[in-house]
């Protein structure tokens, strides 16, 4: 039965107001294949679109969640802003908030969360509350676009997010470096990355080698190419310019390395741990992203023992895999029994009924 | 001495009947020298930076290791004893307060830099270690961490943890919830929990997220790991006079609008102008009525275009004077100005609030126009020292605690600011915390159901609520002083909402 459909807060309000089954959330639909199946009634929000309020003087950005990224990327970049945190592509902006969903640009200027001010909701008791502000700096009371942040839609149901903006670069550049080994590579990203030339992106894909990213005025970017490449000792194989390197890190941001894999594995971790990791596993494919420290890897079976079995420090997270598949492994890392037992209480202090995503993120 | 209009929760007679008992307790569990119920040592812990309230506790413990933490905290927990927990006591909304009948966990003695791992660009420290000494221990290497909190040489990481901590530079680099990676920390039931790590992001929830700004509500952290950053290639600030605040505050707007983002962007008025200027010659012009500092980092060529656009803009506005820094010295003579003016407003006045509300940046000029014209209304007087370019307002109330209702008044006028604040779509507090300052204005900004969301996380960690009590959440429980009950029915747009 697919028939619940709110079309603004109050009727949200309404619907888990009243005792009723439990749902399974989504707007776009593009994160139903990750978490723990939910055997529930689809509970539409795609309903919730459209912006509400943009003032381009404040870098800020109001809007109701299942507004399309695409959309609002193509206003902002009229007015020559953007999403500091580089989401990938095909997400609405609740679902890039609910994911925590953040892309290359993240090991610079900050994940998802970082840019999250504030939203409107509705919890499993059907209450309308608010959190955080319109305001760009804003400690008052806690922080709670972060407990929503990658809470994949289990504690609440946003209805209006605010957002931070950042100006968009006049112009990137890309540079590629032919890398024998993964330890080398984040070895080269390390050194980047701890330069004063302002790398926003550092990746390692072994077809490519290593990729960095400078963003910026174009004078800059051009100062900083000629002086990264003595500093790290070593000439580019390669430089992408402008569109060429948009389109370079918006594949790695869609994961194509690993398309044709039904498994995929999303792993954070210390960068200096990357090559150990990989050498544990030994997946088909991967690719290395926020200079080391955010491996994919694509892989025909799941393995979570391996993979998780791998970790030291970090957390790793299935993000494609099958129902059945992930029915019977933990999609996402594992708690140590001492926040388990926070996260239930957490779970029942927004959602005592279990009646928002249950049992996704168990 | 007056009634302060805060008040102080009050103590639980019970626990105070206990306290040797519980003395005797704290002894077996942490070396007696750790332990302090002398009167006249616990003056030193009576209030923090918010000096106007005050109040010595049942006994200050100072443990050495999480272990010793997570043993007071258990027994604590055991007995249902309040903790309060203080890391150097810089909080300026009274967030290290102590109550009558709860210890305070001090943890001063958590000052160890435990390790710098340059190529993952992180650094693990004790809870207590400064701010400062953090950048100076990287600094060799050009590294540094990112906020700077104008308190900066003697606020402890750990703090900064607690209050989400800013400082000028967090225009471009954010808060302290963007520069940490993970913390250890130790329930109020006395569990040890590590929240992420040498990582990014969360693999569940955002515990780390949720516990930073939590004003020392939901637990203790005791070691803290921290990116850290290169150095920019270049910083240079630039000093711009305006006649009016009107004008600087376009400027600040356009600057922001141009889509640059610079390192900080500060503004003072006149009355601060010429308090800091008196303080410490830091060259400031003193025929103007607003000073904008606008830094600039980053690559050379880019600081030197942007500077350019700066520059511009400013003239564009009616600047009457700009000076870009000639060197590393004079940039830093720029800002010490700037970093000294809460005390050189100290110098003349008795006594001052300090306040920290946060407004969308196109209303800072008609905000400041209003605040000027409460300062007359209120009889007080005010300057202005702030976060421009972010909308973090700083008034600062001038009043003289020795006057009778002075403080009074200060606190009203401190009050309309910060409703004021709310009521053009900004906030309470942008840097400084809710504390015990702020607590009875929460009603004013978060509906009843809001407020109830928020304090149903607070059970999550802590249903007996014994941490850090009487903070953040507004309560009507009977002051402590006088016995006398204080409602502030005009503080509040929710009258008849439960208050915690």
């Amino acid at each position: 039965m697919d028939g619940f459909r709110p079309h603004n807060e109050a009727e949200l309000v309404q619907l888990l107001r009243a005792p009723g089954p439990a749902f399974e959330l989504a707007a776009g639909g593009s994160k139903r294949g990750v978490g723990r199946p939910v055997d529930a009634p689809l509970l539409d929000l795609s309903g919730l679109t459209g912006i509400i309020d943009y003032a381009p003087g404040e870098l800020v950005l109001t809007a109701r969640p299942a507004t399309p990224l695409a959309q609002i990327e193509a206003m902002l970049g009229a007015r020559r802003q953007r999403l500091g945190f580089e989401p990938p592509a095909g997400q609405t902006l609740g679902g890039v908030l609910m994911a925590n969903s953040s892309g290359s640009r993240r090991i610079s200027a900050g994940s998802a969360r970082d840019h999250f001010l504030g939203f409107r909701a509705v919890n499993g008791r059907g209450e309308a509350f608010v959190g955080g502000g319109r305001v760009v700096k804003n400690v008052t009371g806690f922080d709670l676009p972060k407990a929503l942040a990658g809470s994949w839609g289990t504690l609440a149901a946003l209805t209006e997010v605010t957002v931070r903006l950042v100006p968009a670069a006049e112009t990137e550049s890309t540079l590629l470096f032919d890398c024998a080994g993964v330890a080398a590579a984040v070895d080269l990203c390390s050194q980047a990355l701890g330069s004063m030339f302002e790398v926003s992106a550092a990746a390692y894909l072994p077809v490519h080698g290593v990729a960095l990213r400078l963003e910026g005025l174009a004078a800059s970017v051009q100062s900083r190419i000629a002086g990264l490449m003595p500093a790290l000792g070593r000439s580019a194989q390669s430089l992408l310019q402008a569109a060429d390197s948009a389109l370079f890190w918006r594949r790695i941001g869609a994961l194509e390395a690993l398309a044709d894999l039904p498994v995929i594995w999303r792993l954070s971790v210390p960068p200096r741990e990357a090559a150990r990791v990989l050498d544990a596993i030994e997946p088909e494919a991967f690719q290395l992203d926020w200079g080391g420290g955010l491996i994919c890897l694509g892989a025909r079976r799941v393995d979570a023992a391996r993979v998780r079995g791998a970790l030291r420090g970090g957390h790793a997270t299935l993000i494609r895999a099958s129902a059945a598949e992930r029915r019977a492994n933990a999609v996402f890392e594992p708690l140590p029994p001492a926040l388990a037992a926070i996260a239930g209480r957490l779970k029942a202090a927004f959602d005592p009924d279990n009646r928002l995503n249950p049992g996704r993120m168990d | 001495m007056l009634a302060p209009m805060i008040c102080l929760p009050q103590p639980d007679a019970a626990i105070l009947a206990r306290k040797a008992a519980i003395l005797e307790n704290l002894r077996t569990i942490l070396d007696p020298v750790d332990v302090i119920d002398d009167d006249l040592l616990l003056r030193a812990y009576e209030t923090d930076g918010l000096t106007a309230y005050r109040q010595r506790p049942l006994a200050v413990v100072l443990p050495n290791t999480t272990a010793e933490v997570a043993a007071v905290l258990r027994f604590a927990h055991l007995q249902g004893v309040g903790i309060v927990p203080r890391g150097a006591g810089t909080s300026l909304s009274g967030g290290a307060v102590p109550a009558a009948d709860a210890i305070v966990v001090g943890m001063g003695r958590f000052n160890r830099i435990l390790e710098i791992d340059y190529a993952d660009r992180c650094l693990v420290a004790q809870s207590g270690v400064t701010n400062l000494a953090i950048s100076q221990a990287v600094a060799a290497r050009n590294f540094y961490y990112a906020p700077d909190p104008s308190s900066q040489i003697a606020c402890t990481i750990g703090g900064n943890v607690a209050e989400n901590s800013g400082g000028v530079h967090c225009l471009k680099y954010g808060l302290t919830t963007h520069n940490v990676l993970g913390v250890e920390m130790v329930t109020p039931q006395g569990e040890i929990l590590r929240l992420g790590g040498r990582y990014l992001d969360a693999g569940h929830y955002d515990w780390l997220g949720l516990m930073i700004g939590s004003e020392g509500l939901l637990g203790i952290v005791t070691e803290v790991t921290v990116r850290i950053l290169p150095k920019p290639q270049t910083a240079r600030a630039v000093l711009i006079g305006f006649s009016t605040t009107t004008g600087a505050s376009a400027c600040v707007a356009d600057v922001i609008a141009a889509g640059i983002i610079p390192a900080g962007m500060e503004m003072m008025d006149g009355p601060a102008i010429r308090a800091a200027e008196d303080f410490v010659q830091a060259g400031y012009p003193l025929d103007v009525e607003a000073l904008l500092i606008v830094e600039l980092d980053g690559p050379q060529a880019e600081v030197d275009e942007l500077l350019a656009q700066v520059t511009g803009i400013a003239n564009r506005h009616g600047a009457t004077s700009c000076r870009v820094s000639a060197d590393e010295a004079e940039r830093l003579r720029f800002w010490a100005g700037r970093k000294a003016a809460f005390p050189a407003v100290g110098r003349i006045s008795p006594d001052y609030l300090c306040m920290d509300g946060s407004i969308p940046r196109h209303q800072l000029a008609a905000v400041l126009q209003s605040i000027a014209e409460l300062s007359v209304r209120h009889g007080l007087r005010v300057a202005n020292v702030f976060h421009a370019g972010d909308g973090n307002l700083h008034p600062l109330i001038l009043y003289d605690a020795n006057r009778a209702g002075e403080l009074d008044r200060a606190e009203a006028f401190g009050n309309d600011i910060l409703r004021l604040c709310v009521d053009v779509g900004g906030v309470l507090t942008g840097e400084h915390g809710v504390g015990l300052e702020k607590r009875d204005l929460m009603t004013y900004q978060f509906t009843p159901t809001d407020l109830t969301v928020q304090h149903r996380i607070k059970q999550v960690f802590d249903p007996q609520l014994r941490f850090n009590p009487g903070k953040v959440f507004p309560t009507l429980s009977r002051c402590s002083e006088q016995g006398r009950e204080h409602v502030h029915a005009d503080s509040s747009r929710h009258a008849g909402l439960p208050r915690f």
